[in-house]
């Protein structure tokens, strides 16, 4: 089937502004029988959340920490792009839209970027109206910095805790609608399925994570800004909890997965201890503005202490590859770069997978107070982690899976294919094409929740009735049957491997099959040994404890399981994808100096991935992309 | 190296609890002490005996969902750091370690070292906000405000809810909570207008939930995982005596 992503035609520069003025209203006196499920209370869906109260819906929303506050967008460092032009520096609305398009390696939507674009400087404008504690310089304006592959400043920081103080931004409008009574929040819930009646999303069926009782919660409509998936890679930069778990539930009931091989890994983290760990750090590229990265140029000088290597004996390979943008080169470049040397056998630290960050430099030009006023939390950081003093040495770094560019396909007004559910932030597929660019997603989650869901929903209000199917209905009854039974077969197979072990399991063949680099090969062992981790989870799994107690270990057996059969589908999209574009890099499309081949002849389009049943094939659906503003082109950063 | 965990068990809120020892041979100094935690929750596994519930999210210091107490101070002790930061090469070799939950009245045990904090969202919910609509709002360089009270507003912001300076507090206080949102806000042209409501509203709430008064131990400034400073209890005295005095 070929998608319709329903954008507006006509010029894109007011497209979302005739967009909007098409779009049907609910009466005001209406919005409050009407019933909103919001599943995530992070940027995107505490945002949503707070805004769709403040208009006057019920407003249920769910999450499974103890608080809305806790949700991983949290942990962003770096800052959140606007288009505000602040610094005089040629920025403009046009700019961030193009370099959005082009940073995405041509394959996302020009109309859902321009208005991601065009909405980024109320973002910034409600923020501040909100308390958040921007940087400031000695005028008492907002400061800019320039971040992660762009060419003007315009990102905006709130010191090394952007996420954080985002995210208590739109907690604390959350805070408020739920003192009036618009909101009611639901925490410590784990959505588990959604339910769909004739084709509509009607509501949820979720745990409640403390007492083990399965709720059903019925919507008109239903929100899902769940967040991203790559703990598919079980170590990644997300938090522990992160999981496909919501959206994949929602892809077994119909909606499409979009793109699932767009995975973005990190350049800058810090890299493995051990076999033990349970995570990884990352630490904001922003440190790659004064940081230099470089290898040493011979195998035998890379046991050697850094301070011992002469300045001749380094490659500084970043700097050598990409003159024009250096260490500031976008990240799916950073991070292939760095596997690069590492894959030479030029790496540094435990086992040789690691490249120097150094501020030698910065420090010897700028002093170190400097830097440490700049991003002394993350020097901090990196020292709890390694022991070791980033100031008297150069900071160890390496790639980690970090975000995913794919997610739910859904149409201009963020609902998916099916009616009624809706999803934003990190959970669709939208703005970001093949690679987000640096300080991006941030502004995606908070464009989705505060100004694009708003108007878009009340078109499909509009067109419902309020309250018309509720928790009574026969299918509620069986998903939550279906839910239970699932929770019961897990709990009874009494194997010998927990969640942990198998997830580290299918973590490890997805890095090395399916991470940096993929081949045919590569992905046709994914795909054998996927089928075989599941089926060992099914039969060997060992979960301890019951449903009806506070049961984490039942709660990562969900998500793994969910993870497992997800893993499939993100490796046969990336076996399908027939070229290396953005995050996604096939061996066999590269030029001769290793840089990614794009095939716009035929791969031109969004992958939308509908689910027939665990090991059964997926039917590919396809919505051909059109570039009408952007000239499609090679992407250089030579 | 090995270690010895004496850790608080306690199946729901109505059980009673107890201390159980655990034996932890090989660890690694370079592991998080939650790492090592998993190592322990992993052979219990195995064994298919309960595992230890302890509350964690991102492991990286920022979410304030990790709270344990180690050796009978909140995140362990060392400064300006989260339990989930703390690392094995801060205990020396065979070292007994001593692991309890939040211990406050407002915080009801619901599993082992996992607490409901459901306190402290009340508090926010009376008034840690600006009154501000979605849309409609001014340019974000309407106002310039000053970088010393930007950075004075950050400083408060920095708060991640964990609730240690409440464990730590002899009277349960959130004082320090309390106090580092209002001031947050008390100080930006946006959050004053508003300053005195606010402080009423939330000083009241976190009577309402059981919280104490402060009387100037400053543990909780000690054991801030992010070093908030006593300075913001005494702009909520200040704040809240401006507000009986309106
Ligand atoms: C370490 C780190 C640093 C980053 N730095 C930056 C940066 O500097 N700039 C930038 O722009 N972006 C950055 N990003 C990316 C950005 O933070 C995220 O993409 C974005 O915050 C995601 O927001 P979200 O609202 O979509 O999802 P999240 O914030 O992840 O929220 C997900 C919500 O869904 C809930 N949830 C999930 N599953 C379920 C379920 N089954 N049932 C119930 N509830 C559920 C969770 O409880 C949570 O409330 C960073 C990401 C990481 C990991
Ligand atoms: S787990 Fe997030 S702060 Fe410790």
């Amino acid at each position: 089937m070929i998608l319709d992503g329903k954008c507006p035609t006509g010029p894109i520069e007011t497209s979302w502004d005739r967009h909007r003025f098409e779009t049907k209203l609910v009466n005001p006196a209406n919005k409050r029988k009407y019933k909103v499920l919001c599943v995530g209370t992070g940027l995107a869906g505490g945002a949503a959340a707070a805004s769709l109260g403040e208009l006057g819906y019920n407003v249920h929303a769910f999450c499974y920490q103890d608080s809305a506050r806790r949700a991983h967008s949290i942990a962003a460092q770096g800052g959140i792009n606007a288009a505000k032009n602040y610094p005089n520096d040629g920025d403009s609305i046009y700019r961030l839209f193009y370099d959005t398009i082009k940073g995405g390696d041509f394959r996302a939507r020009e109309a859902d970027v321009w208005r991601l674009a065009q909405v980024s400087n109320n973002i910034i404008d409600q923020c501040v109206a909100q308390g958040v504690p921007f940087a400031r310089d000695y005028a008492g304006y907002l400061d800019n910095r320039s971040f992660g592959g762009a060419q003007v400043s315009r990102t905006f920081y709130a010191r090394g805790q952007t996420g954080q103080q985002l995210l208590l931004g739109a907690y604390s409008a959350l805070s408020r609608q739920i003192k009036a009574g618009t909101v009611t929040l639901h925490e410590r819930r784990e959505m588990l399925d959604l339910v769909v009646v004739d084709g509509v999303a009607r509501g949820i069926t979720c745990r409640n994570m403390v007492t083990g009782e399965i709720e059903s919660h019925w919507g008109d409509a239903v929100i899902l800004a769940t967040g991203g998936y790559v703990n598919v890679f079980y170590l990644s930069t997300n938090a522990m909890g992160c999981s496909v778990t919501a959206t994949w539930k929602a892809a077994k009931k119909g909606a499409y997965m979009a793109n699932p091989c767009y995975t973005q890994i990190h350049p800058t983290c810090i890299p493995q201890h051990g076999e033990h760990q349970s995570k990884l750090t990352l630490m904001s590229e922003s440190l790659r503005n004064d940081g230099r990265c470089w290898v040493p140029k011979k195998v035998e000088d890379c046991e050697k202490p850094a301070s011992d290597i002469a300045d001749a004996d380094r490659d500084y390979y970043l700097e050598r590859k990409y003159p024009s943008f250096g260490n500031l080169a976008p990240r799916d470049i950073a991070s292939r770069a760095a596997k690069e040397q590492c894959d030479d056998n030029r790496g540094v630290g435990p086992g040789k997978r690691g490249v120097y960050l150094d501020f030698a430099d910065s420090i010897k030009r700028l002093g170190e107070d400097t830097i440490r006023e700049r991003y002394g939390n993350l020097f901090e950081m990196y020292e709890k982690i390694t022991a070791e003093n980033g100031y008297k040495q150069p900071m160890r770094i390496y790639p980690a899976p970090h975000y995913a560019m794919g997610g739910l396909w859904v149409d201009y007004n963020c609902m998916s294919n099916v009616p009624g559910l809706f999803v934003l932030g990190e959970a669709n597929f939208s703005v970001h094409g093949a690679n987000r660019l640096g300080a991006s997603a941030l502004m995606q989650g908070l464009a989705d929740g505060y100004f694009v869901i708003p108007y878009t929903i009340a078109g499909y209000l509009a067109t419902v009735k309020p309250g018309q199917i509720k928790d009574d209905h026969a299918e509620f009854k069986k998903s939550a049957e279906e839910v239970k039974a699932d929770i019961d077969k897990m709990l009874s197979i009494n194997g010998t491997k927990t969640p942990s072990e198998l997830h580290r399991e299918l973590g490890k063949v997805m890095w090395e099959d399916v991470g940096m680099a993929r081949s045919k090969e590569s992905l046709e062992h994914a795909l054998k040994r996927i089928p075989e981790i599941r089926e060992e989870f099914w039969n060997n799994v060992k979960v301890v404890g019951t449903n009806e107690q506070f049961n984490q270990e039942l709660e990562n057996a969900g998500r793994l399981a969910d993870f497992i059969e997800f893993a499939e589908i993100l490796t046969k999209d990336a076996l399908n994808r027939e070229e290396s574009c953005g995050g996604h890099f096939r061996t066999e499309h590269q030029t001769e100096d290793g840089e990614a081949m794009r095939n716009d002849e035929d791969f031109c389009y969004v992958a939308a991935w509908e689910f027939k049943g665990a090991g059964v094939e997926p039917e590919l659906h396809k919505e051909p992309l059109k570039f009408e503003n952007v000239k499609l082109a090679v992407r250089s950063y030579k | 190296m090995k270690v010895k965990l004496h850790v608080w068990r306690q199946n729901g809120p109505n059980d009673k609890g107890t201390m159980e020892t655990y034996e932890v041979p090989n660890v690694s100094s370079d592991q998080s002490f939650l790492e090592m935690l998993d190592d322990v929750n992993l052979a219990l596994a195995k064994d298919g005996r309960d595992v230890i519930a302890f509350d964690h999210d991102c492991r990286e210091g920022i979410c304030g969902m990790c709270s344990q107490v180690i050796n009978g101070v909140p995140h362990g002790g060392q400064e300006r750091t989260t339990v989930c930061q703390l690392h094995m090469r801060e205990f020396e070799d065979g070292a007994e370690i001593f692991v309890e939950p939040w211990k406050a009245r407002a915080f009801p045990v619901i599993k082992d070292l996992v607490v409901d904090r459901g306190a402290l969202e009340k508090i926010m919910q009376a008034g840690g906000y600006t009154s501000c609509h979605t849309g409609g709002v001014a340019d974000g360089n309407a106002l310039p405000i000053g970088k010393d009270i930007a950075d004075y507003s950050m400083d408060a912001a920095e708060c991640i809810g964990c609730g240690a300076c409440v464990a730590s507090c002899p009277n349960s206080s959130a004082m320090l909570y309390t106090g580092a949102k209002v001031a947050q806000l008390a100080v930006l042209p946006q959050g004053k207008v508003e300053a005195h409501k606010r402080v009423m509203a939330m000083t009241e709430a976190a009577k309402e939930q059981g919280f104490g008064n402060c009387t100037n131990h400053y543990e909780c400034q000690a054991s801030c995982p992010k070093g908030v400073n006593v300075k913001f209890i005494a702009k909520l005295n200040r704040e809240y005596m401006k507000a009986l005095c309106k």
